[in-house]
């Protein structure tokens, strides 16, 4: 373990829990408004993970009101991300879930375990 | 009160703040810095430390280098160096270490240090000139173009900016700012980018 490992690792979350892409996962962030802390919640399927260490961040796709699709990417280790819950476990083939982007209405369905 | 330290740059990552803001940020190691020698404005005409740090093969050095740890029965250090002090704090006496707690998260510091050296350059790289046109027939690529005048005053003017030697000279950061520190490793983040590779020895310096 090189140094900066060893700066990073400070900084690093221990308690994440295990997902992948096509999991189902609900993430509460936190939002500051004016010197008022809330709790939001996102809740969609994970279409894609990047990065390591430090810098790794993970895309969450959710189907909105009149069917708009909405993508948010998190850094998994910034404390505005404040926990994230596997809904449930999904069945995919690859681990980048882009294609998810050009389906609506019932193609855009990932199988669950 | 010392307000300074050399260290040793280790390298850049990124950190988080308590709002979430993801700052970039460059690790520095102040191994502690030995006193070797204390001076005074009676004796020497101003206030410093002279300090060595840095891990040093004992045979590797010569003897002028050795002897003045030999002097005061300490270890030897790779590298010695003056750190300017205004007032002292305290009573300073070889062997005393500086650390990394000479500062404090959110102190506004300046860093100095060689930066990397670019050889020789060209004008668009060392002076930031604008380049000519690729293609249609132009020869004028990467040029400086016109350098001055003609038969008045038939010469080159001082200071024109010209293709030569970048970089390997000493660079100073003049706001920069502490962002954390580790005690227990020596490290110290600041905040941005620090001149030289990974091991370039910087001051870092209270503004």
């Amino acid at each position: 373990m090189n140094k900066i490992d060893k700066v990073e690792s400070r900084y690093l979350k221990t308690d994440l829990p295990d997902f992948k892409s096509g999991d189902k996962v609900r993430v509460k962030i936190k939002i500051s408004e004016e010197n008022k802390d809330r709790i939001q919640t996102f809740e969609g399927i994970v279409i894609s993970i990047k990065g390591s260490g430090i810098n790794k961040a993970f895309t969450v796709r959710k189907i909105s009101f009149n069917n708009v699709g909405v993508e948010r990417t998190f850094l998994i280790n910034s404390p505005v991300v404040q926990s994230i819950e596997r809904v449930n476990e999904g069945i995919v083939r690859r681990s980048k879930l882009y294609y998810l982007r050009d389906r609506a209405g019932k193609k855009a369905r990932i199988k669950v375990k | 009160m010392v307000d300074s330290i050399y260290g040793k740059k280790i390298g850049s990552t990124q950190i988080f703040k308590e709002n979430g803001d993801a700052v970039y940020v460059t690790a520095i190691e102040a191994e502690p810095c030995v006193v070797v020698q204390v001076k005074n404005k009676e004796k020497d005409g101003y206030n410093g430390l002279k300090v060595g740090f840095g891990s040093a093969r004992e045979k590797k050095e010569n003897k002028p280098h050795a002897g003045v740890f030999a002097k005061n029965k300490l270890d030897i250090k790779k590298y010695i160096r003056e750190i300017r002090v205004e007032q002292f704090d305290r009573e300073y006496k070889p062997g005393d270490l500086i650390d990394a707690t000479v500062f404090k998260a959110g102190d506004k510091i300046k860093i100095s240090g060689n930066s990397r050296g670019k050889g020789f350059a060209g004008v668009i790289k060392r002076h930031n000139f604008h380049r000519g046109r690729m293609s249609h027939g132009s020869h004028s690529h990467r040029i400086p173009g016109s350098v001055g005048m003609c038969a008045t005053p038939s010469r080159i003017h001082k200071g024109k900016k010209m293709p030569g030697r970048l970089g390997g000279k000493k660079t100073t950061l003049p706001h920069s700012e502490v962002v954390d520190i580790i005690e227990d490793q020596n490290l110290i983040l600041v905040k941005g980018s620090v001149p030289g590779a990974k091991g370039n020895i910087v001051l870092l310096k209270k503004i």
